[in-house]
């Protein structure tokens, strides 16, 4: 499939209706999400015939860019009954075979080595203070091969140190910066629009490292 | 819910030693097809825990998975009980029911095939 398709494909998905500003949500938009998973993919094989998971998924954005991109499996989890809905929702519009799971990802109660690639736009940590590098914690732990994550530019070596000395990561690699548009979701916003830098992660979780039961 | 993602949830109530696997209830099982991949179920195989997912495959209705795990070479060779395999692993959904802890016999809904794992001290 290629770029441009499946950007297109993405676009016409179903976002959130009312957006929960304590779950930070946001949605993450066809042109970020193609790019994503399209690196994943042709950059590092990291997608097709392997299981998924899609952290935080939302409303399926980053679950189904790899459904489309050839993934065997994948798992949507949130926390939030009304996206996984429209989740679902989208995953039939496009005939894709997504299974979600609603929990708390702080809470994940996983077990084994069967997923092999997390792919993710985690909530930056505006509302809920930390949850970023509790995303980035559970991912490392359930991952096999790879974890792709959004976060923002502003946190760049934060992020670098704290997945390699205390998150189990044996690579963390920013492979571009992107532009996130903000649009004006919530009443709090002020500009029609916002832009943040964010960058795109890939982190290798250590595979020496003994999965818990 | 397929039995490939029940084959990975455990339960996250604190205190809980071993979550897993979860027992399952059913109210409906519904069967959608889907095409099959060789490969990728040859490497799955050694990541399944098969006593869960052989117990659970029976539960959803389905009798032809063995309570021991096959040879690998059966799934060399045998492409019949890869098909039935697959069939188990990926084609049984679970739409309506629930999922018990085994330790505490708490129970998570499932409802349009979802699972709810949320706790109440989870609620937002």
């Amino acid at each position: 499939m290629k770029l441009k398709q499946l950007e297109t494909l993405l676009g016409d998905l179903q976002q959130f209706t009312t957006p929960k500003v304590e779950l930070e949500q946001y949605p993450t938009g066809p042109h970020i999400a193609s790019r994503l998973l399209y690196t994943a993919e042709n950059s590092f094989d990291d997608i097709s015939n392997k299981v998924v998971a899609d952290f935080g998924c939302g409303c399926g954005t980053l679950g189904a860019a790899a459904a489309l991109l050839g993934a065997e499996q994948v798992i949507g989890i949130d926390i939030d009954p009304q996206s996984l809905e429209i989740a679902s929702m989208n995953a039939e519009d496009l005939e894709l075979d997504i299974d979600f799971v609603q929990c708390d990802i702080s809470n994940l109660g996983w077990r084994g080595q069967i997923v092999d690639t997390v792919v993710m736009n985690p909530p930056f940590g505006t509302r809920k203070k930390g949850i970023d590098m509790d995303f980035l914690f559970v991912a490392l732990k359930v991952a096999s091969l790879a974890v792709y994550s959004l976060h923002k530019t502003s946190t760049r070596d934060y992020i670098k140190r704290t997945a390699l000395r205390d998150l189990n990561a044996s690579s963390a690699e920013v492979l571009c910066e992107l532009r996130f548009d903000v649009p004006q979701l919530y009443k709090f916003h002020k500009k029609k629009e916002v832009d943040i830098a964010v960058d795109l992660w890939r982190f290798v979780p250590k595979r020496s490292r003994v999965k818990d039961n | 819910m397929r039995l490939l993602t029940h084959n990975m949830l455990s339960s996250n109530i604190k205190g809980v030693t071993n979550g897993f696997p979860l027992k399952i209830q059913v109210e409906k099982v519904v069967e959608k097809q889907v095409e099959i991949n060789h490969d990728f179920l040859r490497n799955i195989f050694p990541k399944i825990d098969w006593k869960a997912f052989s117990d659970a495959s029976r539960i959803m209705g389905y009798d032809e998975m063995p309570e021991e795990p096959p040879e690998p070479s059966v799934l060399e060779l045998n492409v019949e009980f890869l098909g039935k395999f697959h069939h188990a692993l990926l084609e049984l959904h679970l739409e309506e029911g629930a999922l018990l802890c085994p330790e505490t016999g708490r129970k998570f809904p499932v409802n349009k095939g979802i699972p709810n794992m949320l706790l109440l001290e989870d609620k937002v």
